[in-house]
């Protein structure tokens, strides 16, 4: 039932715009990303094109497109200082359920000038859009854009260079071809990254599509951090052996008497 | 040259941690002390989270104590079974601050906690050490010669029970006040990852009236032990141990700590001792400078939970 309706709109959206017929094809110059000893941070570059969906429709003369790369979920606290008896104290703080720990929303001209708010909403288009969950007494609701947690937190996001929105990250290299340039900072969290697309013509969306990376810390790195994560004590042990060690050969290379 | 810290998850110049290492370490070498209470805080400035910080900074203090204990040790400056004594207070000490310390992370009062403590401790030991120095560098001055308070200055401590003889250090205490001493420090030591070398020393001097020949070594042997188990514990519990952030920091640390030794060797104990207290007193200023001044930013972000 809910196909031959799909099926049904599809035709329909087909009858009545018979122009919009584009479709997207991506392609990421790299799908892993490995964090090694002397990771400071890397740009990972999206080709892709415009294409016509049906070989005699027609292509509009200028697209916009937005490109949001969102990393692995995580649930971070918020908290705000305040003054209390003339030392600064944490005292309120929100929690921001499974949020993107990375959010990169890279486009060809600012957002509010590819679509307006109420389409902006809907797509979650731009740090200003996003809904960022937070738990609020018993609740869980995104607030408004301008609520203060909000912003203070997208604020700390950016200054960690972890939430980003670059108005000029997308550029087309002819009308229909773009590269779409990806910043990841030296501190990026590892896990699955989803990279979804959408391509905007007149204000509104007509194609989109989703490609994946991944962000993974490899040998040595992994190795540790694993090994910290769940041998917890056996990790402890060799540290502290470690150090023995160290403290003792200093004496037998320094040894005076 | 750019190093990736696993635990810590940044990336941090080697080399400028390795001088943190080296200075800090020539500091404590000079001084007879762990360093913890400088290594903690610099860490913190060059970016490190604090819980990371205080628990990798232990395994730093567990090489450099060890180099030390191994030189007194040779020297037969060490007593051992005050040492041990010390320690069965400590471990649990330890224990309970390291426990103390996961309580306080899960409140979000951890960075309050480790600041208002670093003020209370380095300004009043800071003020006491600059004060009992300059006493000292007067007295020498107008020709007196030092007061020896040692020979029959019994105090309250002296009266408790449950004594035993410790030989080496020639003295004949109650247990009760040792183990005592060593949980405070083990204590202290977890929640705030220093080694306690500069409290336990005046500590062992004037309530226990331990002589200086054996004080600063089995200070060491203490700190060598308590701050090897906090490592194990804060590995064990929280995760937070950074071995490569702790084997860089501890490289530099043995290195700096040999030549530190050399150059208070020529120095006068009381100028010493005066230089200390100065350093101590003007870190625990710094603190508070923090805790009183408005923060750059009224709000920070912590995680919660993993994916």
């Amino acid at each position: 039932m809910r196909r031959l309706a799909f099926a049904i709109a599809t035709i329909a959206a087909a009858a009545v715009n018979p122009a919009q017929a584009e479709r997207l094809v991506v392609s990421l110059s790299n799908h892993r990303v490995a964090v090694t000893s002397n990771f400071v941070g890397t740009e990972l570059v999206l080709f892709g094109t415009v294409e016509p969906d049906a070989p005699r429709a027609a292509l509009r003369s200028a697209y916009d497109l937005v490109t949001t790369v969102s990393g692995p979920t995580v649930t971070l606290r918020t908290r705000r200082k305040e003054r209390v008896l003339g030392i600064w104290v944490n005292v309120d703080s929100r929690e921001f359920i499974r949020v993107p720990s990375y959010l990169g929303v890279l486009s060809n001209r600012p957002i509010d000038q590819i679509a307006d708010p109420t389409v902006a909403r809907r797509l979650q288009l731009g740090l200003n859009h996003i809904i960022l969950t937070q738990r609020i007494g018993a609740d869980f609701a995104d607030t408004v854009s301008d609520d203060p947690f909000r912003v203070n937190f997208i604020k700390l996001e950016k200054e960690a260079e972890q939430y980003r929105e670059v108005s000029n990250g997308v550029t087309f290299l002819t009308p229909t071809v773009f590269r779409v340039s990806i910043p990841l900072p030296a501190n990026v969290p590892t896990g699955t990254y989803t990279v979804d697309v959408k391509l905007f013509g007149g204000g509104r969306m007509i194609a989109r599509t989703n490609t994946a990376l991944e962000v993974i810390k490899s040998g040595f790195e992994q190795y540790v951090f694993e090994a910290s994560q769940n041998h917890g004590l056996l990790y402890g042990l060799v540290t502290a052996m470690m150090a023995l060690t160290i403290g003792w050969f200093a004496t037998v290379v320094f040894r005076r008497d | 040259m750019q190093i990736y810290l696993p635990i810590a998850d940044l990336p941090v110049n080697i080399f400028l941690v390795l001088a943190m290492g080296l200075t800090i370490g020539f500091i404590s070498g000079m001084f007879g002390i762990g360093g913890g209470f400088l290594m903690t805080p610099l860490l913190i400035f060059i970016g490190i989270s604090p819980a990371v910080a205080v628990a990798s900074v232990t395994s730093h203090i567990a090489a450099s104590t060890f180099t030390g204990a191994i030189h007194y040790w040779r020297r037969r400056a060490v007593d051992l079974s005050l040492a041990l004594m010390l320690l069965a207070g400590g471990i649990v000490g330890t224990a309970a601050g390291v426990w103390l310390f996961t309580m306080l992370r899960a409140v979000d009062q951890l960075d309050l906690a480790i600041g208002l403590s670093y003020v209370t401790l380095l300004t009043t030991v800071g003020a006491l050490m600059i004060n009992e120095s300059v006493q000292a560098e007067l007295r020498a001055r107008r020709g007196q010669p030092a007061t020896l308070r040692r020979p029959g200055s019994h105090n309250w401590v002296h009266g408790l029970p449950m004594k035993m003889r410790f030989k080496r250090s020639k003295i004949y205490v109650s247990v009760i006040p040792v183990c005592g001493i060593g949980f405070l420090i083990g204590f202290i030591g977890a929640v705030l990852g220093i080694g306690g070398g500069f409290l336990l020393v005046p500590m062992l001097i004037y309530f226990l009236r331990v002589p200086t020949a054996t004080v600063i070594g089995t200070s060491m042997v203490m700190t060598l032990i308590t701050m090897s188990s906090a490592t194990i514990m804060h590995a064990a519990t929280n995760h937070l141990v950074d071995a490569v952030l702790a084997l860089i920091l501890m490289v530099g640390g043995v290195i700096g700590a040999q030549f530190g030794a050399h150059t208070g060797q020529r120095m006068r104990a009381e100028r010493l001792r005066l230089l200390l207290g100065l350093l101590v007193f003007a870190v625990g200023l710094r603190f508070a400078y923090d805790l009183v001044v408005i923060p750059d930013d009224l709000y920070s972000i912590r995680l919660v939970r993993g994916q």
